[in-house]
């Protein structure tokens, strides 16, 4: 019988890998009013079991799409992976792209629920209905060795590599090649149950209650999306790949250079979007059915390496050739290691030890993290290893992306209270504070900011909830997608309710945080920001944050988002968000 | 935050869209502050509870504003829908919520960027910045203006006007502030370098504003030097564009234009194919009125013209080219360039006038200010042809 549902299937698939057994939940509607999918949905059914350690086999590894995934609304082709961190031990969510949500949802699932540990080395294979946990020989193997073998048109796949598998928590899940859950050790998550894949067949299509109206929905936001020019300009993400903020980064004295120590690199002018384009002569590609497409790909099969990647493993080791950056990214996809922790357990050696990164030195230090050797346990294991746990530049564990704090207040508190740690994502105060998008703010105060930092994170929840892929908020908002929304699913709903959904999600991560200890011991930054100034000039004065300000900025922040002077949930909060506070 | 309030409650004085001491702007972080005192405050405090917003602009607007906004919400009881550029791609509507109060008007705002409520006046909130209410604000009445007039027009067309759109046309247009013929005395080019570039842009950008050549301060503004085509940034105020000017290299050798304006591509499609110096793009109201005026009614892209409109048309001879906002395959990045190369000047329809110059910035505010003065002319003219 055919769901009634639209936009959502009704149906959660359970893996236990201990038995092999597969099994089918059915979310009441309730489940998914309060919490939509996504990464809502994935907390909900992590909740219950959040403080078991990450490498509980009864603590669940969570996959799920929302409900516009794979529908025809503009970039809306995510899922979300969450669990427990093994880099962190907090929350840690990543929107995974390429096809899998995507395909997941036509197979007729809205999440996948691993739990359990297996014997043996095993995948999930899932087509439709059919749904097996299968004995690999694939255990050792590259990623691109499991992507030779599986993937194939129609199918997508979940792989983790010999990082993952060596025990290293900065290992990622990748995805159909050139897509990947980055952050946090998601694939040493998987890789501890044994899990070395997940592959995905779905032959069905996602129901849609008024394609009519979808149209109209998506006709505003493409129309949105063609007006940005950081998105489909002509030095934009669709036409350079998120490279494009290469120069930007650097002509805003943000780029991180020399594991923090500066923020301007003297060599950015040879190494920016337009270097990799022209040398590598790259066509763009992008996620399961989406018109941005941000990805770049080289004529000789490799991608051009995402912004973050771009920096990290130039600015920040102090290396001046594009083909090494090239050639880390690649292999960090071969072994499954996230590029913004490998880089940065690299500079934080370099900076401890001198060692230079170079062509010899930087794929014997990736080789080294993915099999065990002193960096594998990223940079803070090292630092506190070298008795420096300052010179690890991560909040919570998670290293910093390639955006210096000093730069952007509303950054730097951002990176602060991220429930998974040093990154943006959850904010993108970016937008605003460098992008002008959907206005500019002043890039140097924290005047404003808390709010506008908590605003920001309930509409990335949601917009994480819904499916849809966070950039494509740089010019579209929860007004335009409130539409999809209601053309797909049938229900009503404005932005400003979806958007209250996102408090909600957001809220439920931080109870969840709390409960594992953490609070505003946790929301800080290193310490080198509030002491070291960033690299002024050029009209530009880039002096230490001022801590006295960084922490009533915060104080502001917890006030804001209802938790108490320590960062931690408040009952009336949670009672006014109808969520439980204790376990 | 107190600050940015001030700033853009008087902006909005400075422009004449609010009488002085009208505008009411709140601003929030964790305390709630307002530009000035005034018991309507209390009922807007509750929306920051009720809405995830930052900041709010409410105010009523001054003549003709006020009267325009009062007839469109009395014909348009639940929304109002323009259908200029600026409402198609930002606004899309405008809801009228009837009563002043928290709890009516927490539902449309909470899908809508501003609404208008019929004899208190128009309210815009922000989530980042009360720059956000300010400009929806603007936009708001624009489109109205823009509507209005456009009915008006079309009525007379259809032999549908009534007494009482008559009547309130007519106070309307007597109250429209006097033509302003002479153009500024902006900085003689060509410009010795890049400092005398980023002045010359910030002089026009502040003339353009100043002759009220714009919706609320946006447009954009360029200057070739050399290879490089100096833009304003996306979203800048026209009237304030020191430091928000982005040089961008015509062969793509960097990408500092990701700030730059949305229609970056559009300008140097310009540069690309005439020997120009400067670019102006404004939003004169006339002149995107005509642009969207078409006796065609029986034409089969009637509805789509923004897009599909496959006629040569004119208005007094200057080319009026259809295209969105930014890049695709309907992005006016397509059809201006060649209209501006040929004829210095093309308005977009529904969207706004682009002018061209070959020395500095004189040339195309000419045209500007000319196209639209000459606008206005024709409308009344044929209103008056329409009217007999």
């Amino acid at each position: 019988m055919a769901s009634p549902l639209c936009g959502w299937t009704g149906r959660v698939l359970h893996v236990d890998l201990s038995t092999g057994e597969a099994a089918v939940f059915h979310p009441s509607p309730r489940v998914y009013a309060r919490l939509l999918g996504g990464r809502g949905v994935a907390g909900h059914y992590l909740r219950a079991h959040c403080t078991l350690d990450w490498d509980d086999p009864d603590l669940p590894l969570c996959f799920f799409t929302g409900p516009l995934t794979g529908t025809a609304a503009p970039a809306s082709s995510r899922g979300v992976l969450l669990t427990r961190s093994p880099l962190t031990s907090a929350v840690s969510d990543c929107s995974v792209g390429g096809g899998l949500a995507v395909r997941l949802k036509r197979a007729g699932w809205d999440g996948l629920i691993v739990t359990g540990k297996s014997d043996v080395p095993c995948g999930i294979e899932i087509a439709d209905d059919d749904v097996r946990v299968v004995e690999t020989g694939l255990w050792g193997e590259t990623t691109d060795a499991v992507f030779d073998r599986l993937s194939g048109p129609g199918t997508s796949v979940a792989a983790v590599g010999p990082a993952a598998e060596n025990g290293s928590p900065l290992a990622s899940v990748v995805v159909d090649r050139f897509h990947a859950a980055l952050r946090g050790g998601p694939g040493l998550a998987w890789a501890a149950r044994r899990l070395k894949y997940v592959s995905v067949r779905g032959t069905g299509a996602v129901r849609v209650r008024d394609e009519g109206a979808l149209a109209a929905a998506c006709e505003a936001i493409r129309r949105l999306a063609a007006a940005s020019p950081v998105l489909m300009g002509r030095h934009g993400f669709a036409s350079r790949g998120t490279g494009a903020l290469y120069d930007l980064m650097d002509s805003r004295r943000m780029m991180p250079t020399d594991n923090f120590r500066a923020t301007r690199f003297s060599a950015a002018p040879r190494l920016n979007a337009e270097a990799y384009r022209r040398a590598y002569r790259p066509e763009p590609f992008g996620c399961e059915g989406c018109h941005i497409r941000c990805k770049l790909r080289a004529a000789d099969g490799r991608a051009i390496p995402d912004y973050d990647a771009m920096a990290h493993f130039s600015a920040l080791i102090g290396n001046d050739d594009p083909e090494l950056v090239m050639s880390a990214t690649a292999l960090c996809g071969r072994l499954g290691l996230d590029p913004i922790s490998a880089a940065s357990a690299m500079a934080c050696r370099r900076e401890l030890t001198g060692e230079p990164c170079d062509g010899r030195t930087v794929p014997l230090a990736l080789h080294d993290m993915a099999h065990g050797g002193p960096l594998s346990g990223g940079s803070l294991d090292f630092a506190e290893s070298c008795d420096r746990p300052e010179l690890s530049m991560s909040v919570k564990g998670l290293d910093l992306p390639a955006y210096d704090p000093r730069g952007a207040y509303g950054m730097a508190l951002a990176f602060a209270v991220n429930t998974r740690g040093g990154c943006h994502q959850h904010a993108n105060p970016l937008s605003h504070e460098v992008l002008r998008k959907p206005v500019a703010t002043d890039r140097f105060t924290f005047s404003g900011k808390a709010r506008i930092l908590k605003i920001a994170e309930d509409q990335n929840a949601a917009a994480d909830s819904l499916g849809v892929c966070r950039l494509i908020f740089l010019a579209a908002g929860l007004e335009e997608y409130a539409r999809a929304y209601t053309a797909v699913t049938g229900l009503e709903a404005s932005g400003g309710e979806l958007q209250a959904l996102g408090e909600r999600i957001c809220y439920q991560e931080r109870i969840m945080n709390s409960l594992n200890g953490f609070g505003d011991c946790e929301d800080d930054l290193p310490p080198r920001f509030f002491s070291e100034p960033g690299a002024s000039g050029g009209g530009v004065e880039m002096p230490p944050l001022d801590r006295e300000a960084f922490l009533a900025a915060r104080a502001r922040y917890y006030r804001v988002r209802g938790l108490d002077e320590s960062g931690r949930p408040t009952p009336e909060t949670a009672g006014r968000l109808d969520l439980e506070l204790e376990p | 935050m107190k600050d940015l309030c001030a700033k853009y409650a008087r902006k909005l004085e400075e422009q004449g869209v609010c009488a002085p001491g009208e505008p009411l702007v709140g601003g929030l972080d964790d305390v709630l502050v307002w530009n000035r005192e005034d018991p309507r405050t209390a009922e807007l405090a509750r929306l920051f509870d009720r809405l995830s917003i930052n900041s709010l602009v409410f105010a009523r607007p001054a003549e003709p504003y006020t009267s325009i906004i009062d007839f469109l919400a009395a014909r348009n009881p639940e929304a109002i829908r323009p259908e200029d550029t600026e409402t198609r791609t930002f606004l899309h509507d405008i809801p009228v919520c009837r009563e002043f109060s928290a709890e009516a008007l927490a539902g449309p705002l909470a899908r809508r960027k501003s609404v208008i409520i019929p004899g208190h006046g128009v309210i815009a909130p922000g989530t980042v910045s009360p720059e956000q209410g300010f400009v929806f604000f603007s936009s708001t009445l624009f489109s109205c203006f823009v509507l209005f007039f456009s009915d008006y027009l079309a009525a007379l067309r259809r032999g549908a006007v009534d007494d009482e759109f008559r009547r309130v046309f007519e106070r309307v247009a007597a109250g429209l502030p006097s033509l302003r013929t002479e153009p500024p005395d902006l900085a003689d080019g060509p410009f010795a370098d890049e400092d005398a570039v980023v002045a010359a842009m910030a002089e026009a950008g502040r003339a353009v504003v100043g002759y009220g050549l714009v919706d609320s301060f946006f447009g954009n503004i360029s200057c070739r030097a050399g290879d490089v085509v100096h833009i304003s940034q996306t979203g800048s105020s026209l009237d304030e564009l020191e430091g928000c000017i982005d040089p961008c290299p015509l062969d793509g050798s960097t990408t500092h234009g990701l700030t730059a304006s949305s229609e970056l591509s559009a300008h140097e499609g310009v540069y690309r194919s005439a020997d120009v110096a400067c670019i102006l793009h404004g939003h004169p109201r006339f002149s995107v009125i005509l642009s969207m005026d078409c006796a065609r009614a029986d034409c089969p892209n009637r509805g789509r013209c923004h897009v599909a409109c496959a006629e040569c048309r004119t208005v007094e001879g200057v080319p009026v080219v259809p295209g969105e906002v930014g890049t695709g395959p309907t992005g006016l990045c397509n059809t201006l360039p060649p209209a501006v190369a040929a004829s210095g000047v093309a308005v977009v329809h529904g969207h706004g006038v682009f002018a061209s110059g070959r020395r500095d910035f004189n040339e195309p505010f000419s045209r500007l200010l000319g196209f639209e003065n000459r606008c206005r002319e024709l409308y009344f003219e044929r209103v008056a042809d329409l009217s007999r």
